[in-house]
C-alpha cells in the first residue's frame, strides 16, 4: 500500500486504542459512589456507580493484547510485524512441510505401471481417498457418474482406453462439444435422426420409417465424429452409439434435445491441485474399478 | 407532565402488531429451511421454495421485518417517553410504518422470485434499497426531530444507542449497496473482488453491530430498569461501553475474511479490534443485570423480566464467543461450519428475539389503554419463557455439535495426508444435529404462536375495557 495510507492506517489504528485507554481512565472513578446521578426520564433513575475493576482491566488486558499482536505480526500498515510472518509464507511452509512428509509415499508408485499398480491395495486404498475428495463431486462416490457425468466403472471410453489417455484426462481435463443441429436439420430431421440413434442402440420402440430417413442425415453430419458405424471416436471424445451407455439420459426427448441443442461436456484439469503422483495413483484406482479388473 | 394521552401510541400499537406477525412469518420460514436441510426432499423440486431462495427470506423477515419492526416500535415509544413529548409528526410516523411494511412485503416478493443482489443481509434489489433509503430517512428525521423538541435536560442513554443505530445503519446501508442498475431487477455492485468482499462484511458485521446489538441495547436501557423498578447501575459505564462499542464494531468487519485474499494487515486489524471489542460488549451486560441488585426476587414472580434478563445472559455468552471465534485459529477450525449457524442464533434467538418479546410484553398492555406488563394471561408468558429458553438451547447445543465436528472432520488426514472425509460424510454426520436444530427451532416458533394468542386475547380484553368505560360514561 502507499505510504500515505500506510500512515492512515498506523496512526488511525494507534489513536483508536490510545483513545479507548483515555476514555477508561477519565471515566474510572466517581464522585458519589451508589447515589443517583439526578438525572430522571420516565422515572428511570441512574446511580454513580464505577466502572467495575475487574471489568477496566479485561478492557485494558485485551488493549495490551492489541497493541503486542500489532508488534508481532503484520497490522500496522507496511510495518511487517517482529515475526514476519505471512499467510502466503504459512502457507508455502505448510505445503512443503506436507511434501516432504507425504511426497514420497505417492512418489515410490511413480514408476509402477498403472496396469499393476491397479491391483496392489495399498495403492488403490490411496487412490480411493484421492478419489473421495477430489472426484465424487461429478462423478458420485461410488464413480457411477450422473447425468452429463460419465460413469467411470462401465468399460466404456469415450476419451480412449490406454493409461497415457487416461492419465491425460486426469491431468489436463477434456473439453467435448457436441454442436447443435436443430437449425441445420428442422424438427422433422431432429425427430428422425434421434429415431436412427435409438435404433442404433438397438432399441425396439424406434419408429423404423423415421430411422430410415435419419440414417442419411446422419451419414452426412453425425459420421464425421461418431464414425460411419456410430461406434464413436475417442479423438474428438465423441461417444458410441451402439449400446445403451447414455450420458445424457436415455429417453427419446432427451436425445432429441441433444440432437437439436447440442451438449458441452467439461471435465476439468487436475494437475495443479494432485500433481503427477497422485494423479497417477488415482488413475490405477479408476482402472480397478472396470468390470473383470481384480478389485 | 405530559400524561399518556399526549403521545402517539397508534403507531406504536402498529408497529408492535407487526413485530409479532413477522416474528411468526420469520420464524416459520426459519423452521421450514431448517427442515429442509434435515430432508431435502420437502423442498417440493420448486424453485421459489428452495433453501437458496428461502435462506434471505427468513434472514431478511427476521432481521428487518421483526426486529426492524421491534426497533422502530420501542425507539418510538422510548423516545417519546424518556424526552416527555410526543413524536415530532403523526403523518411522518404513519408514513414510516407504512413505508417500512412496503419495504418487508416487497422483499417477500422478489427474494422468493430470485430477484438478489446476492450481498448477504442486503439481498434486496437497487429499487427496494431506494425505498428503504427514503424510509430510513424519515425515521431519522421522526426520531431525532422528537429528541430536538424534548422536554428533559439530558438525553437518556437508551435513546444514545438508537441514536448511533439510526446513523450507522443509514451509512451502511447506502455505502455497501451502491449499484449500478441494469435493469430495474438486477444491478451490479460499484466495487469488484476483494474491495467488495470487505465493504460486504464492513456492512454485515455492523449490521449485526448496530442493528441486533446497538439497537437493541437501547430496547434493554428502558425496559430492564422500567420492568424491574430499579435504577440503572451505572451512568460512567454506559458512557464508556456505549463510546467503546460503537467506535470499535466498525473495525471488527474483516474477521469474516480470515484466511482469503484479504490483505493480512487488514484481517490482524480485524482481529485485535474484535478481540477488545469484548469488554464494550460485556458493559451493557454488567450494567442491566447489575440495574437488578435488589429485585432478583421479582424473577420469580415476572416471566416478563425473566426475558430480559435471560435475553442478557445469551447476550454475553455469544458476545464473548464472538471475539473468540474471531481469534484465526478457533476461526480456522470454526469458519464455515454449522458453528457460526449456533453463534448468530445465540444472539438472534437468545438476545434479539428474547429482549423483543419482554420488550412487547411490557408494552403492548400499555399502548392498548391498560397497565404495563399487564398481558392477558402471566401464565402463559412464563410457558413462552420456557418454550424460547428449551428452543434456543437445543439449537445452539446441536450447532455446536455439528460445527465443531464438521470443522474437525475437514481438516482430518489419513496418514497418507489424503483427507479422511469426503465433504459429503461430514453432510451426513451433520444430520441428527439438523434434526435437533429443527426442533428447537419449532419449539421456539410454537412459542410464538402462544404470544400471538396472548397479544390477540389483551387487545381483545382492551377493547372490551374500553367500550364498558364509555358506556360508563354515557350512563
Amino acid at each position: 500500500m502507499s505510504e500515505v495510507v500506510s500512515i492512515f492506517v498506523t496512526v488511525g489504528v494507534l489513536a483508536a486504542l490510545l483513545a479507548f485507554f483515555l476514555l477508561l481512565q477519565m471515566n474510572r472513578k466517581v464522585n458519589n459512589e451508589g447515589k443517583p446521578t439526578g438525572h430522571k426520564y420516565d422515572g428511570i433513575e441512574e446511580l454513580d456507580n464505577p466502572l467495575p475493576a475487574w471489568w477496566y482491566w479485561v478492557f485494558v488486558a485485551s488493549i495490551i493484547y492489541g497493541l503486542g499482536y500489532l508488534a508481532y505480526y503484520p497490522g500496522l500498515g507496511n510495518f511487517a510485524g517482529l515475526s514476519g510472518w505471512t499467510s502466503v509464507g504459512q502457507l508455502e511452509e505448510d505445503e512443503q512441510n506436507a511434501d516432504e512428509r507425504y511426497g514420497p509415499m505417492f512418489a515410490k508408485y511413480m514408476n509402477t505401471p498403472i496396469a499393476e499398480l491397479s491391483t496392489l491395495p495399498a495403492a488403490n486404498k490411496m487412490g480411493q481417498r484421492i478419489f473421495a475428495s477430489n472426484c465424487t463431486v461429478c462423478h458420485g462416490a461410488t464413480a457411477k457418474g450422473g447425468f452429463g457425468f460419465p460413469n467411470l466403472t462401465d468399460g466404456e471410453w469415450i476419451w480412449g482406453n490406454d493409461d497415457e489417455q487416461l492419465k491425460s484426462t486426469i491431468l489436463n481435463g477434456r473439453m467435448a462439444v457436441m454442436p447443435p443441429w436443430g437449425e441445420v436439420l428442422g424438427d422433422k430431421g431432429v425427430a428422425e435422426v434421434s429415431e436412427y440413434v435409438l435404433q442404433l442402440a438397438g432399441r425396439t420402440d424406434a419408429d423404423p420409417a423415421l430411422a430410415a430417413e435419419g440414417e442419411k442425415h446422419f451419414g452426412t453430419y453425425c459420421a464425421v465424429c461418431h464414425g460411419p458405424q456410430a461406434k464413436g471416436q475417442t479423438m474428438f471424445g465423441a461417444p458410441n452409439l451402439t449400446n445403451e451407455r447414455w450420458l445424457y439420459g436415455n429417453s427419446r426427448l432427451n436425445i432429441q434435445d441433444t440432437v437439436r441443442n447440442g451438449r458441452s461436456g467439461q471435465m476439468p484439469a487436475f494437475e495443479q491441485k494432485l500433481g503427477p503422483e497422485k494423479a497417477h495413483i488415482v488413475a490405477a484406482y479408476v482402472r480397478s474399478l472396470q468390470p473383470g479388473s481384480a478389485k | 407532565m405530559v400524561s399518556e394521552q399526549d403521545y402517539n401510541y397508534k403507531v406504536i400499537r402498529q408497529f408492535s402488531i407487526m413485530t409479532v406477525v413477522w416474528g411468526l412469518v420469520g420464524m416459520l420460514v426459519g423452521v421450514v429451511i431448517a427442515a429442509q436441510l434435515a430432508w431435502p426432499v420437502l423442498n417440493g423440486n420448486l424453485e421459489w421454495f428452495h433453501f437458496g431462495r428461502l435462506r434471505p427470506l427468513h434472514t431478511n423477515a427476521v432481521i428487518f421485518a421483526f426486529g426492524g419492526c421491534a426497533l422502530m416500535g420501542t425507539s418510538l415509544f422510548i423516545v417519546q417517553r424518556t424526552c416527555h413529548v410526543r413524536l415530532l409528526s403523526d403523518k411522518l410516523a404513519a408514513f414510516v410504518f407504512w413505508g417500512w411494511q412496503l419495504v418487508i412485503v416487497s422483499a417477500a416478493i422478489t427474494l422468493p422470485l430470485g430477484l438478489t443482489s446476492s450481498k448477504e443481509y442486503a439481498e434486496l434489489e437497487w429499487p427496494i434499497d431506494i425505498l428503504i433509503t427514503i424510509v430510513w430517512v424519515a425515521y431519522a428525521i421522526l426520531y431525532f426531530g422528537t429528541i430536538a423538541k424534548r422536554k428533559t435536560q439530558h438525553i437518556y442513554v437508551a435513546n444514545w444507542f438508537f441514536s448511533a443505530f439510526i446513523i450507522a445503519v443509514a451509512m451502511l446501508h447506502i455505502i455497501n449497496s451502491l449499484a449500478i442498475p441494469v435493469t430495474m431487477t438486477k444491478s451490479y455492485s460499484v466495487y469488484a473482488g476483494t474491495v467488495d468482499a470487505l465493504v460486504q462484511w464492513w456492512y454485515g458485521h455492523n449490521a449485526v453491530g448496530f442493528f441486533l446489538t446497538a439497537g437493541f441495547l437501547g430496547m434493554m436501557y428502558y425496559f430492564v430498569p422500567k420492568q424491574a423498578e430499579k435504577p440503572v447501575y451505572s451512568y460512567r459505564l454506559s458512557v464508556v461501553h456505549f463510546w467503546a462499542l460503537i467506535s470499535i464494531y466498525i473495525w471488527a468487519g474483516p474477521h469474516h475474511l480470515h484466511y482469503t485474499s484479504l490483505p493480512d494487515w487488514a484481517q490482524s486489524v480485524g482481529m485485535v479490534m474484535s478481540l477488545v471489542l469484548f469488554a464494550p460488549s460485556w458493559g451493557g451486560m454488567i450494567n442491566g443485570i447489575m440495574t437488578l441488585s435488589g429485585a432478583w426476587d421479582k424473577l420469580r414472580t415476572d416471566p416478563i423480566l425473566k426475558f430480559l434478563v435471560v435475553s442478557l445472559s445469551f447476550y454475553g455468552m455469544s458476545t464473548f464467543e464472538g471475539p473468540m471465534m474471531s481469534i484465526k485459529s478457533v476461526n480456522s477450525l470454526s469458519h464455515y461450519t454449522d458453528w457460526t449457524i449456533g453463534h448468530v442464533h445465540s444472539g438472534a434467538l437468545g438476545w434479539v428475539a428474547m429482549i423483543t418479546i419482554g420488550a412487547m410484553y411490557h408494552l403492548i398492555p400499555l399502548v392498548f389503554g391498560r397497565k404495563q406488563g399487564e398481558m392477558y394471561s402471566i401464565k402463559l408468558i412464563d410457558l413462552h419463557f420456557w418454550m424460547c429458553t428449551i428452543g434456543t438451547v437445543l439449537y445452539i447445543a446441536s450447532m455446536w455439535v455439528n460445527g465443531l465436528m464438521q470443522g474437525l472432520m475437514w481438516r482430518a488426514v489419513n496418514s497418507d495426508g489424503t483427507l479422511t472425509y469426503s465433504f459429503v460424510e461430514s453432510v451426513e454426520a451433520s444430520y441428527p444435529g439438523y434434526v435437533v436444530r429443527l426442533i428447537g427451532g419449532a419449539i421456539f416458533l410454537g412459542g410464538m404462536c402462544i404470544m400471538a394468542y396472548n397479544v390477540w386475547m389483551t387487545t381483545k380484553l382492551a377493547k372490551q375495557e374500553e367500550q364498558s368505560r364509555l358506556a360508563e360514561v354515557t350512563a
